[in-house]
């Protein structure tokens, strides 16, 4: 009888899995449905405000799936097409805000790394006690609040700010450089906030690295920069990708900065997403604009997610 | 990969790297000093508007919703996350496995944007469905509509929780994969249960990690602004949402006098703490270094 209820009841492992597990069914996996099926709803002034999927009347069951919310989104590749390129990017604001999104994204991880990758590098390479504090120092900004961050910059960037006050002073300057609401605020924004996740994984790839390469390599007579770039700059690779996927992904659906930075001027998608959502109450235009989010971002995640696994693998 | 000494010219660059990152902080600490109500002019030195701050009812009760939210969330995220991070490192593969890892670890990468409106859509379907709009009959239903009838507190410890359980599950199980795994094995030769060998062995042994974990999901969850911005419903004003709106409102020194007290409150913390877990983790390896050497 025992033996016949053990083998029925999952054993103690399964519970401890299914803790974890269902958890993130649940309030992870489980909401991204919803947002494929509200993508296919009409809006409506109502509580909640779109439109049932599925409707019964008498013994008459409907399926409404409207795409009118995508065709929001590609319809703009045909002002594109028939209108060219100047008239498409004024009309246009999804398709912009998509480009926007991925081309600064794609330039902010760039400058992480070429920033990162030298601090990284030196963190690494410093004795024990050096490397403590240095690494206490990256992480430092990290711990302090994002958006008082993202604030400080508004401070430093705008037109009677700390910087063009100081060069105005300097006499360096007769009229401020607008600098503030701009893709390079944007950017610098960008590269500000997410530089210690480019620096975390980097560091731990490089201080794992054997010394005694470096030796070999130098006793075979190669130059310090040949040592660093066919022995170090390959075997930290993977942590130069895991550190560009931190850096990428995120900053791909990034709505603050663009927020407090960018203003008006700077279309991007995580800004446009939160305007259907929060200004025009189109939430199934917020859904379109997530799903077509997520294709975009499912092939880096698996990426990230298949260096992190090896990694780990690795380090057993 | 250690031991050098640094040359000049890389003194230099790190000497450039950190003032791009604490030049930005340092202006904020600065002008919260400033008499003038224009934030980047310089009128003198005051200290007037951290009064403006201490009186501010709003900015109060903001930072008590905020601090209840984060250690709550904190408190659970390190059970979940610890779980978690367990069954990665401890139980071998298991039928979709790889599906659970990517989902553990996803939350840390994917866009809150993304991830806040689809959890905000998920609790919305339950509102509709546990039918709260009229009046609720029946157990379900009314404990459903307690829970999930109105978005507040309880629905943005749900999506801080999530969050944050990935980045402790991604701390726990990279300490259980670098520590050795005798002294487990030995507990259980020794004809102690699984169960008791985790909470007798494991966890004290990964106590630091857990302690690491809990602070930074508190802070994780004390500094969320967009999740919060979908999972919130108008009685629960966090703290980074009074700081969003104010921004939005124009630069204000009220709002640096804020963050200095939030810098030097974390400074303090992550300085001491970080003192005192290299010395707790040192000990802690020495005397498992000893208990290994002396059954040799």
């Amino acid at each position: 009888m025992m033996n016949v209820l053990r083998r029925l009841l999952p054993s103690g492992r399964t519970w401890v899995i299914s803790v974890p597990y269902l958890w993130l069914l649940v309030f992870f996996l489980l909401p991204f449905v919803f947002v494929l099926k509200i993508s296919f709803a009409e809006p409506d002034i109502a509580q909640p405000p779109y439109t049932p999927l599925v409707t019964k009347e008498e013994s008459k069951v409907t399926i409404n799936l409207n795409l009118a919310k995508y065709e929001t989104i590609f319809g703009e590749a045909e002002t594109f097409a028939t209108k060219g390129l100047a008239t498409g990017m004024a009309e246009s604001q999804y398709l912009v805000s998509y480009w926007n999104s991925l081309k600064l994204a794609l330039l902010t991880t760039l400058f992480c790394l070429l920033i990162g990758y030298p601090i990284a590098y030196n963190i690494a390479r410093a004795d024990e006690t050096t490397r403590n504090t240095l690494l206490m120092l990256v992480m430092l900004p990290f711990w302090t609040s994002f958006l008082l961050r993202v604030y400080a910059w508004i401070g430093i960037l705008k037109d009677n700010g700390i910087i063009n006050n100081l060069l105005m002073s300097l006499g360096m300057i007769k009229e401020p450089i607008p600098m503030l609401y701009t893709q390079f605020s944007v950017m610098l924004g960008m590269v500000y906030s997410y530089l210690p996740f480019m620096i975390l994984p980097l560091y731990s790839h490089l201080v794992k690295l054997d010394t005694r390469l470096f030796e070999a390599s130098a006793d075979l007579g190669a130059t310090p920069w040949r040592t660093f770039f066919s022995i170090t700059l390959p075997l930290s690779k993977a942590g130069m990708i895991a550190g560009s996927m931190m850096v990428f992904i995120p900053a791909v659906g990034e709505f603050v900065i663009p927020e407090l930075l960018g203003g008006g001027e700077v279309l991007m998608i995580g800004k446009k997403l939160m305007d259907d959502f929060g200004v025009s109450i189109d939430w199934p235009q917020a859904a379109a604009v997530t799903v077509l989010m997520m294709i975009l971002l499912i092939a880096p995640i698996i990426w990230f997610h298949r260096f992190e696994t090896k990694q780990r693998e690795a380090e057993q | 990969m250690n031991g050098n000494k640094m040359p000049l010219a890389n003194k230099l660059y790190m000497l450039l790297g950190f003032f791009f990152l604490y030049a930005p902080i340092i202006s904020l600490v600065v002008y919260s000093f400033n008499e003038s109500r224009l934030v980047t002019v310089w009128g003198g030195f005051s200290l007037k508007w951290y009064s403006v701050l201490w009186n501010d009812v709003a900015v109060m009760s903001a930072v008590k919703i905020s601090f209840a939210i984060a250690f709550m969330t904190a408190s659970f995220a390190v059970v979940l996350g610890t779980i978690a991070g367990f069954v990665l490192a401890r139980f071998g593969r298991f039928r979709s496995h790889s599906m659970f890892a990517g989902m553990v670890t996803a939350p840390m990468v994917m866009p809150e944007v993304v991830v806040g409106l689809s959890m905000l859509l998920l609790f919305v379907a339950l509102q509709t469905s546990f039918g709260c709009s009229e009046e609720p009959s029946g157990l379900v239903q009314r404990l459903g509509c307690w829970a999930f009838g109105e978005r507040g507190m309880l629905t943005i410890w749900i999506g801080h929780v999530t969050l944050c359980t990935a980045y402790v599950a991604v701390l726990v199980q990279s300490r259980l994969k670098e520590m050795n795994r005798s002294l487990e094995d030995a507990a259980m030769d020794l004809g102690c249960r699984p169960f008791n060998v985790f909470f007798v062995i494991t966890l004290p042994l990964i106590a630091p990690t857990l302690l690491s974990g809990w602070l930074l999901s508190f802070t994780l969850s004390l500094d969320d602004y967009v999740l919060t911005a979908f999972l919130s419903g108008p009685g629960s004003t966090t703290l980074p949402q009074w700081i969003f709106s104010s921004i939005r409102l124009g630069l204000s020194p009220e709002i640096n006098a804020l963050a200095t007290i939030i810098i030097c409150v974390v400074t303090t913390f992550v300085v001491v703490s970080n003192r005192l877990m290299m010395s707790a983790q040192a000990k802690r390896d020495r005397a498992i270094q000893a208990a290994l050497a002396s059954t040799d």
